[in-house]
């Protein structure tokens, strides 16, 4: 099994690296497009800035490569975001594999950005084989993904957001599974393993 | 729905977890990353670790003490301690880190925030703010661990540093630190009501009682514990269902 992490800017790769280690999953960081070709997975990590994120991509040409992967890829938190259609951070233009709008959480009385541990439901997706409903995960977030046909988990803060979001071989989840517990490894398992 | 934060901090010289009362005469609380893997299991959320001792020589072993912690625990943490550049930054988080706390090193020059900001994002800067309660009843904010007094207003500081960029506020009373009393309720509630950032409260746990009125009185997203904690004074998991029972969200 060979996994990627795509490398670009505004990635935190490592603490990805070191939770797969911890599944007994080795990992290559690459930004060279033939190893994420050829990868069996792929996960597309990221914090960051929408904008400066995109820019790197096309620079590196990296867009269309992702967009056309059909082996599974994983994309975390800004990975996430930038697979959708648009972001209203920087009004930027995203990659527009999930059909779903990025944008601000406005709240005269919410913090943002969300910090913490938030729980997920209405779970729909094979990423989430072995968990109950109502799980937490932790999440750092300003923006988020919108409701749409694509949702496969939800989670509440001011309104219900996309927790994850599902398309053909494409998977994102706005929270960070190398940072949530037991809960977040078993979604990594479930993406190494069952998918 | 969003839960609030317990937080176990390790406070780190030459590679050990110790702790001082008040700021001061530091005891030996052992093997930061056992703590931190023991800590991470019984549930709690985030980890905060502040090299106490962060001179230039001794960052290459908190390096190495980030990789070792990184590699084991599968939650959150921040490291703290002798920031002073991006470069610093840059080296803890590629080492596993997720988030770093700048204090002096910003207060002296408050750009700092806005370039790790700009580098990192927001939500990697967390600022500390350790402060004291004058006989003015005002809060002044402290530097050098507590050392050298300034003139400055803790709110008026830390609404500067979230204008600059600051993702979180960690704030510690040193009235209350290690005094076991009770968090200071006054200032966390000033904070958390004025800032649009979270803001963590450290400083004076000494009961799970405390831990609820600094929740639902002072409205702090979440709250930070060393001694408490390191001498199994409180378990995680009590204060946890504690907090449960007294109907505060946590996350069990």
């Amino acid at each position: 099994m060979k996994v990627a992490i795509i490398k670009y800017n505004a990635g935190n790769v490592q603490s990805v690296q070191y939770a797969l280690q911890r599944i007994g999953v080795s990992s290559v960081v690459t930004d060279d497009a033939e190893t994420i070709q050829k990868a069996d997975k792929i996960i597309f990590p990221g914090v960051g800035h929408a904008g400066p994120a995109m820019q790197y991509l096309h620079q590196n040409g990296l867009v269309k490569i992702i967009v056309d992967l059909k082996q599974p890829v994983l994309g975390i938190c800004l990975g996430m975001q930038l697979m959708c259609t648009h972001s209203a951070e920087g009004d930027t233009s995203c990659l527009g594999i999930f059909d779903s709008e990025i944008r601000l959480f406005e709240s005269p009385v919410c913090k943002v950005p969300q910090v913490g541990w938030n729980n997920m439901y209405d779970l729909k997706s094979v990423l989430f084989t072995g968990l109950i409903e109502g799980d937490f995960v932790y999440t750092v977030n300003s923006y988020y993904a919108a409701l749409s046909k694509d949702t496969v988990a939800k989670t509440d803060y001011i309104f219900p957001y996309s927790a994850a979001l599902q398309k053909n071989n494409f998977y994102g989840v706005q929270f960070h599974p190398e940072k949530s517990g037991i809960t977040g490894e078993t979604i990594l398992k479930n993406f190494i393993q069952n998918i | 729905m969003l839960t609030k934060r317990i937080i176990p901090c390790l406070d780190i010289k030459d590679g050990r977890t110790v702790k001082g009362i008040n700021f001061e005469s530091i005891r030996d609380a052992g093997d930061p990353v056992e703590l931190a893997m023991l800590y991470s299991q019984q549930g709690a959320d985030e980890l905060v670790f502040l090299d106490i001792t962060a001179t230039v020589e001794k960052r290459k072993t908190l390096v190495e003490l980030v990789k070792r912690i990184a590699a084991n625990i599968n939650i959150p943490f921040t490291v703290g301690g002798g920031i002073s550049s991006v470069d610093d930054v840059t080296v803890l988080l590629q080492n596993g880190a997720d988030k770093i706390s700048v204090n002096t090193a910003a207060y002296k020059n408050p750009e700092l925030i806005k370039d790790l900001a700009n580098v990192f994002g927001s939500q990697c800067v967390v600022l500390a703010i350790d402060t004291k309660k004058e006989a003015d009843g005002e809060w002044y904010v402290y530097l050098h661990g507590g050392r050298t007094k300034t003139a400055t207003k803790t709110t008026d500081w830390a609404k500067q540093a979230v204008d600059a960029g600051a993702g979180e506020i960690l704030l510690t009373s040193m009235n209350n630190d290690g005094t076991k009393n009770g968090f200071a309720l006054d200032i966390t509630a000033a904070l958390s009501g004025s800032l649009r950032v979270p803001v963590i409260a450290s400083g004076g746990a000494g009961t799970c009682a405390h831990f609820k009125e600094v929740f639902e009185t002072a409205h702090a997203d979440a709250a930070l514990a060393a001694s408490i904690f390191h001498y199994k004074e409180i378990e995680i998991p009590a204060l946890k269902q504690y907090l449960f029972q007294q109907k505060i969200p946590v996350r069990l």
